[in-house]
């Protein structure tokens, strides 16, 4: 049990995402969007939404914080793990208040109004149980390890398993004597990750960063293939053909 | 010099009889889907009046277009690129689906299942939004059509508004009583601008404008649904499929126009209202020309964007940036440069939101004419027509809020020619002698009166080496119902709807020789 959660569950995680993105990618570009919903609400989804992306970003910046940063850099620069857990917990919390309450709202509007309650997909609902379950119990994890003066120090057994994922050489027994409840928030967490490209959350991946960089003005000529008949897709061809 | 070309439009607003034609003739082309079913492509809507979506000119609500920044930059109304960036999770001021309205069906079985009782049983309408029965239907696409509601909705017109914040001091104000009230229809499609915002304003870049013929398009298969581009749209004519989650709008017909076929609006205007033409345009002239000073210069700046294919200079330019030699040709024939810079007669709508629009409209002297009209007087004849032009200010200043950012000058220009082919024309007609001939005179009524069908389009081919692999592409190969599969209908798939591989819906042309041959016939035989 313990190599196959902590072993290679993670790999089986990573390689779903991978393989699901790139095959969603060829399948379904023209599925790739966003699927809002302003359209039919936007006095709620104006407040709720913003609250939950930026808070759900500065969230993922406190994961890439924890799990990639070793204690032993902060620790260089005089950083230390009381600093260090006053940071996690309060700017973390706060991060993770504004996610939750954001998430929340979203979820309240989409089951209230009935034109977007009525757009929303079993996807949908299957990623909103698990992406809030992942939230809330990363928060109740949190707070029920923390306290002001010292915190549960997840630099020296979640950190290091996680970088030790990506040299392929998994230190299983780290997480393994881990508290149960972050133990269940990792898990939700890759559950999350083998969802992920088969959901609308793949929009996270086209952040536009390229349009600060871009010409205003877009000139495209016109496709040359679009001129003739379309070819007929491999394996599909006639019989005379 | 960098010469590009442009396939542009013209309408000729006097000979707009407000039937929606054109509306519905679009719409059972290209929207009548799922997600789309609040949306005109092409839309009509009577002015003075809200239009659809209501009050959609007034950008300081909306914030479409473009403006100057304190250093005469142009930036998006809406922002700059960090703003749009940081308000990307939630557009700020996104119109909704009910500032177009609420579509709707009507619950029809009831007619015939209903049990059998004391009453009369009646179709009730159903949202197609939530589904959910509807109290009542409260707005549609031309819900004031007709001056409908204007006592109401009249003074509540962006323009009217306009004037009379500028006109309070003078006390006058435009009438919505029945016998002094004005009115006239305008259509509407997307302006292809030569400065589009939409353009800008896409995240994805999905957005394109194309460089052979200047029409804007979305890449269904870019667009990521931002939404960036119904707002920064400042004729909201970018709408936002809710099923799909993607953007679409007017695509100028462009299977049919790269065939050398009209645009489906163009086609079926009975009262042939419509021109297209090539024009060719400086693109280095453009960004200056949007960047000029004050509002009301910018007509004339667009003019001066504009090139003349009669100009051998502008020719030779034309070769060296590889436009094709039939597309030349077709500009030196184009109506709509003839309406727009020979005759002067077409003017830009909303040149304000300096987006430089490419859909002209030819101003309407019919309310003058009515006017006169229902004083007695001779609504036809060129004197009491210059001083009706003179003295019927509350209609020429609404016309130029419209087209020229509020300068009557150029508005009383065109409609005097008008005015003045008119007399000349009478006086033809009724056998006088006019004093002085005029060729240009008697071709401008040619091309406005007579509008014949290969007069008011002139459109050059995508390609004449692939115009024959073009009609074939236009019908499937095999019969148009192998690809129909019903369940497409109903079914959305795990990801919501019309997610998978499409192929692109067939566009099924009419043989395109037989077709031009019954349009251009003036008698039955002909054909």
């Amino acid at each position: 049990m313990k190599t196959f959660l902590w072993g290679a569950l993670p790999y089986i995680a990573a390689a779903i995402l991978i393989t699901g993105l790139v095959w969603r990618y060829r399948y379904d570009k023209f599925g790739w969007t966003t699927r809002s919903s302003q359209s039919y609400e936007s006095k709620v989804l104006n407040i709720a939404s913003p609250m939950f992306h930026y808070g759900i970003l500065f969230v993922l910046l406190g994961h890439l914080m924890g799990l990639f940063i070793p204690a032993s850099w902060t620790d260089a620069v005089g950083f230390d793990e009381h600093w260090y857990n006053l940071l996690s917990l309060f700017a973390g919390v706060a991060a993770g208040a504004l996610a939750v309450i954001g998430i929340v709202m979203l979820i309240y509007r989409r089951r209230t109004t009935p034109a977007v309650f009525r757009a929303t997909t079993r996807n949908d609902k299957l990623m909103y149980v698990v992406l809030l379950a992942a939230i809330i119990m990363g928060m109740v994890a949190k707070l029920a390890h923390s306290g002001i003066h010292e915190g549960y120090d997840y630099r020296s057994t979640i950190a290091p398993w996680c970088r030790s994922l990506f040299t392929l050489n998994p230190k299983t027994s780290l997480m393994a004597d881990a508290p149960v409840l972050f133990q269940i928030h990792a898990v939700i967490g890759l559950l999350l990750f083998c969802l992920l490209p088969f959901t609308r959350l793949v929009h996270m991946f086209s952040a536009p960063v390229q349009y600060l960089f871009r010409p205003y003005i877009v000139y495209r000529g016109r496709d040359p293939r679009g001129l003739s008949e379309r070819p007929t897709q491999r394996g599909w061809e006639g019989l005379e053909g | 010099m960098r010469v590009m070309a442009q396939i542009a439009m013209v309408m000729n607003l006097d000979k707009c009889i407000g039937c929606s034609a054109c509306s519905v003739t679009c719409k059972q082309t290209w929207t009548n889907r799922r997600g789309v079913e609040y949306v005109w492509f092409n839309n009509v809507e009577t002015r003075p009046g809200l239009g659809y979506p209501r009050r959609y000119a007034d950008q300081e609500k909306w914030k479409g277009g473009w403006e100057l920044d304190k250093r005469g930059r142009l930036k998006l109304k809406q922002g700059g690129r960090f703003k749009k960036l940081a308000e990307i999770f939630a557009n700020p001021v996104l119109p909704t689906v009910e500032d177009y309205y609420e579509p709707w069906t009507y619950d029809y079985g009831n007619l015939q299942q209903a049990p059998l009782g004391e009453d009369y049983p009646v179709a009730r309408p159903r949202s197609l939004l939530s589904g959910k029965p509807m109290d009542t239907v409260r707005w549609s696409a031309n819900w004031d059509d007709n001056l409908g509601g204007a006592p109401e909705y009249g003074p509540e017109d962006p323009i009217v508004q306009k004037m009379h914040a500028v006109r309070a001091e003078v006390g006058a104000k435009v009438k919505f009583e029945f016998e002094q009230a004005f009115m006239f229809y305008l259509p509407r499609i997307c302006e292809h601008c030569l400065n589009p915002a939409c353009v800008a304003s896409c995240p994805s870049g999905a957005l394109y404008k194309r460089v052979e013929d200047g029409i804007v398009l979305v890449d269904q298969d870019r667009c990521r649904g931002w939404r960036q581009c119904v707002t920064a749209c400042p004729y909201k004519k970018v709408y936002f499929n809710h099923r799909t989650g993607k953007a679409e709008k007017c695509t100028f017909c462009y299977p049919r126009v790269e065939v050398g076929l009209p645009t489906v609006c163009s086609e079926t205007c009975p009262g042939r209202l419509r021109y297209l033409g090539v024009m060719l345009y400086d693109a280095d002239k453009v960004a200056d020309a949007a960047r000029t000073e004050d509002d009301r210069d910018l007509y004339e700046a667009q003019l001066g964007v504009f090139l003349d294919p009669a100009d051998p200079a502008v020719t030779r330019a034309a070769e060296a940036a590889g436009i094709p030699h039939d597309w030349i040709e077709a500009a030196k024939r184009s109506p709509v440069h003839k309406l727009i810079c020979d005759y002067r007669v077409a003017l830009p709508l909303h040149p304000e939101f300096r987006t430089l629009p490419m859909v002209w409209y030819v101003p309407p002297l019919s309310p003058m004419v009515e006017a006169v009209a229902d004083s007695g007087h001779d609504g036809e004849d060129a004197g009491n027509l210059f001083g009706a032009i003179d003295a019927l200010r509350i209609p020429v200043e609404y016309l130029a809020e419209l087209f020229t950012a509020g300068d009557t000058v150029p508005v009383r220009a065109a409609l005097g020619r008008l005015a003045a082919m008119r007399d000349y024309m009478r006086a033809v007609n009724l056998g006088a002698e006019p004093e002085e001939p005029s060729v240009e005179i008697e071709e401008l009524y040619r091309l406005l009166a007579i509008a014949k069908y290969e007069e008011r389009y002139v459109i050059p081919t995508a390609a004449m080496a692939d115009a024959h692999a073009m009609e074939e592409a236009a019908l499937a190969s095999g019969c148009s119902v192998d690809d129909f599969d019903a369940s497409d209908i109903d079914d959305s798939g795990p990801f919501g709807d019309g997610s998978g591989p499409k192929n692109l819906p067939m566009v099924t042309l009419e043989d395109f020789h037989a077709m031009r041959r019954r349009q251009t016939a003036d008698r039955q035989e002909e054909q």
